[in-house]
């Protein structure tokens, strides 16, 4: 009796909650409409800064959905029970963070009316339509991985499908490094180290998605995780954060050795203003040093909270490293002639300024409520609870 | 009397004659003029490559005169949001950092034999006719700006509003990208990019326009005879475009 009273106590919180991820859904999709009709002019964006704030959203979204498929790997590829009890969780993450993050590229584009151009007319040269194709395939990998791993009768293909979703995300996140690594114009792209440093990004974003998402799961239906679990995800999201650091250190150290790089170094690292601000406090000692500290602290570690706060503060750096590259790194103007300075009324030679709008922001946070409204809808139908119980841990 | 008949009906079959004769001539005439031009359905050819060379020891700081005739040809004008407004081509002031000389000339689309823009476009909008002339194909065109972001020479614009000024020659859009077009469809009548014929009827000589393919044309031979940059050469994308006395 008691039990089906709370239950209906938490059935109407949990329709509350899926109102108002609905209510953020609708408000991305009435920003979207409102830019779709009165034209991107309404936006931030300009012919300067033609990639604004929904590409940051998106490019979070891919990126983490790739990632957060990794703890399903690490127990189907790897054998590890601890990965393998939350395999179904991450799938579900996976797919609705990617559906999420298309939903924002889609709704950005001039003509959103023209999906079917899109998956119709492929210019196989093109990475952006390579994409597609491996958007398209990673959705049909990822769900038959989640059968395998949700219908007893089919675990002995998990393995198999397991892997093949492992060596296919790897393509993805490969793919969309590349959108940047083959951009040969701009100083900030260009480089082959964006295609892992986009992998290893994955890893760590993917990770601190996951932990939130399962710390919330636990604490709504009043359950505690297991201590030796959460450590052993807690290192493996310092490692993950550490190799992020890393990829950045070489990235703009490669960047300051080439004389020609350095004027563009100078502008994020030293005097870029918004873009150094969040180079320097966003990523690096907010989104690295801090959740690194907490994630190793001695007592800190130990606690529940304090992991979901270092998760928050990953995505946070996340966010602030991917604005400074898309939006930094077009903000910093083309070396159309090098050697001379240039000028003229298109803004050549000049700092593009960038203020994004409310519309834009409103439809990132729209694809992030899609993903989430995907989730919770998903765990309700289906039990995505991680399940220790046939996975146990060897301690 | 009956002489002045005669003459009055004389006349009226001279002129007969010479009217029905002038209107099955003249559009003869109008054919050899335009004997040169591609006729329509003809799909263009590889053996004509369209370029361009410019001159900047003739083009003056201050002068507009191709960037006004671009705009009133396609239909390209200033909504008053300077950094929204698309622009096919603009004059770029330059400062050598060193010696302090300075130099001005127009940049637009360079219609490179390798333009980075087709390769990354996805839906294959962004494309060069077998002629050289790097294009954007209105009708598959989703507006995603990939091209935007890989062109070196800041020569593609996105419409970010609705405009309904356009020439009928030109279709322009919102949400598409776009960028010079050489004025392809002057070409194909067998006339010069607009910019070209206002910088000669300016008497400036800066801009010349021509078959890069044939080694008689005017640009092939000024090629041929004098130093010619092509800009950023470091890409290797083999321009179109190219500068003199940079």
């Amino acid at each position: 009796m008691s039990n089906d009273v709370f239950r209906k106590s938490k059935d109407g919180a949990f329709y509350f909650v899926l109102g108002v991820i609905g209510l953020v859904v609708l408000a991305g999709l009435g920003a979207a409409y409102y830019m779709e009709h009165y034209g991107h002019v309404v936006t931030g964006m300009t012919n300067q800064i033609v990639w604004g704030l929904p590409h940051v959203f998106a490019i979070f979204l891919i990126v983490a959905a790739s990632g957060v498929l990794n703890v399903a790997s690490i127990g189907s590829v790897f054998g590890k029970p601890v990965y393998k009890a939350r395999g179904p969780l991450a799938g579900l993450l996976a797919i609705a963070m990617l559906a999420g993050g298309l939903m924002v590229l889609m709704l950005d584009l001039g003509r959103s009316d023209r999906l079917i151009i899109a998956m119709t007319y492929l210019n196989l040269k093109s990475v952006f339509a390579l994409n597609v194709f491996l958007y398209t395939v990673f959705f049909t990998i990822v769900a038959i991985y989640l059968w395998t791993m949700l219908d007893r009768k089919m675990h002995a293909y998990s393995k198999y499908v397991g892997f093949a979703a492992f060596i296919w995300r790897l393509a993805l996140t490969t793919g969309t490094g590349a959108i940047f690594a083959f951009l040969v114009a701009r100083q900030a792209y260009g480089t082959a180290l964006l295609a892992p440093m986009f992998i290893i990004m994955s890893f760590s974003f993917g990770l601190a998605v996951f932990l939130i998402v399962q710390a919330v799961m636990y604490r709504w239906n009043d359950r505690e995780l297991d201590e030796v679990i959460l450590h052993r995800l807690k290192n493996l999201l310092a490692v993950f954060v550490a190799a992020v650091l890393y990829f950045t250190v070489a990235y703009h150290m490669t960047n300051l050795y080439f004389a020609k790089q350095t004027a563009f170094e100078h502008f994020i690292l030293l005097d870029g203003g918004i873009y150094t601000n969040l180079f320097w406090l966003g990523q690096i000692v907010l989104g690295t040093l801090a959740p690194l500290a907490i994630l190793f602290h001695p007592g800190l570690s130990k606690r529940s909270g304090w992991i979901v706060s270092a998760s928050v503060l990953v995505i946070l750096g996340a966010f602030a490293q991917l604005y400074v590259l898309l939006i930094g790194g077009q903000a910093f103007p083309l070396s159309i002639f090098p050697g001379m300075v240039e000028s003229s009324s298109f803004f050549d030679g000049r700092i593009h300024p960038y203020s994004p709008s409310l519309p834009e922001f409103l439809l990132g946070m729209g694809g992030i409520a899609a993903a989430a409204l995907i989730t919770a809808i998903a765990a309700k139908v289906l039990n995505f609870m991680p399940d220790d119980k046939h996975h146990p841990v060897s301690h | 009397m009956s002489n002045d008949v005669d003459n009055s009906r004389r006349k009226f079959i001279a002129a007969g004659v010479a009217g029905t004769a002038g209107l099955v001539l003249a559009p003869g005439v109008t054919l050899l003029d335009m004997a040169n031009a591609r006729p329509a359905g003809e799909a263009a050819s590889s053996a004509k490559r369209w370029g361009m060379l410019i001159d900047s020891t003739k083009c003056a700081t201050g002068c507009n005169d191709c960037v006004t005739a671009c705009g009133k040809e396609n239909g390209v004008a200033s909504t008053g949001h300077p950094e929204t407004d698309p622009q096919w081509i603009r004059k770029i002031e330059l400062k050598e950092v060193k010696s302090g000389k300075s130099h001005s000339l127009p940049m637009m689309c360079q219609h490179c034999a390798e333009p980075p823009c087709v390769d990354v476009c996805p839906t294959g909008a962004s494309f060069k006719r077998a002629d050289g002339i790097v294009l954007v194909d209105r009708h598959i065109c989703i507006g995603c700006r990939y091209c935007m972001m890989a062109c070196p020479y800041k020569a593609r614009s996105f419409v970010h509003e609705e405009h309904d000024d356009q020439n009928p020659d030109v279709p322009r859009g919102k949400g598409c990208v776009e960028s010079c077009t050489l004025c392809v469809h002057r070409i194909d009548k067998d006339l010069q990019p607009a910019c070209v014929e206002a910088c000669s009827a300016g008497n400036h000589g800066a801009m010349l326009f021509g078959d890069l393919n044939d080694s008689n044309s005017e640009i092939s031979k000024r090629i041929a005879t004098y130093a010619t940059t092509q800009v950023r050469a470091d890409l290797a994308l083999n321009t179109g475009v190219r500068y003199q006395g940079i």
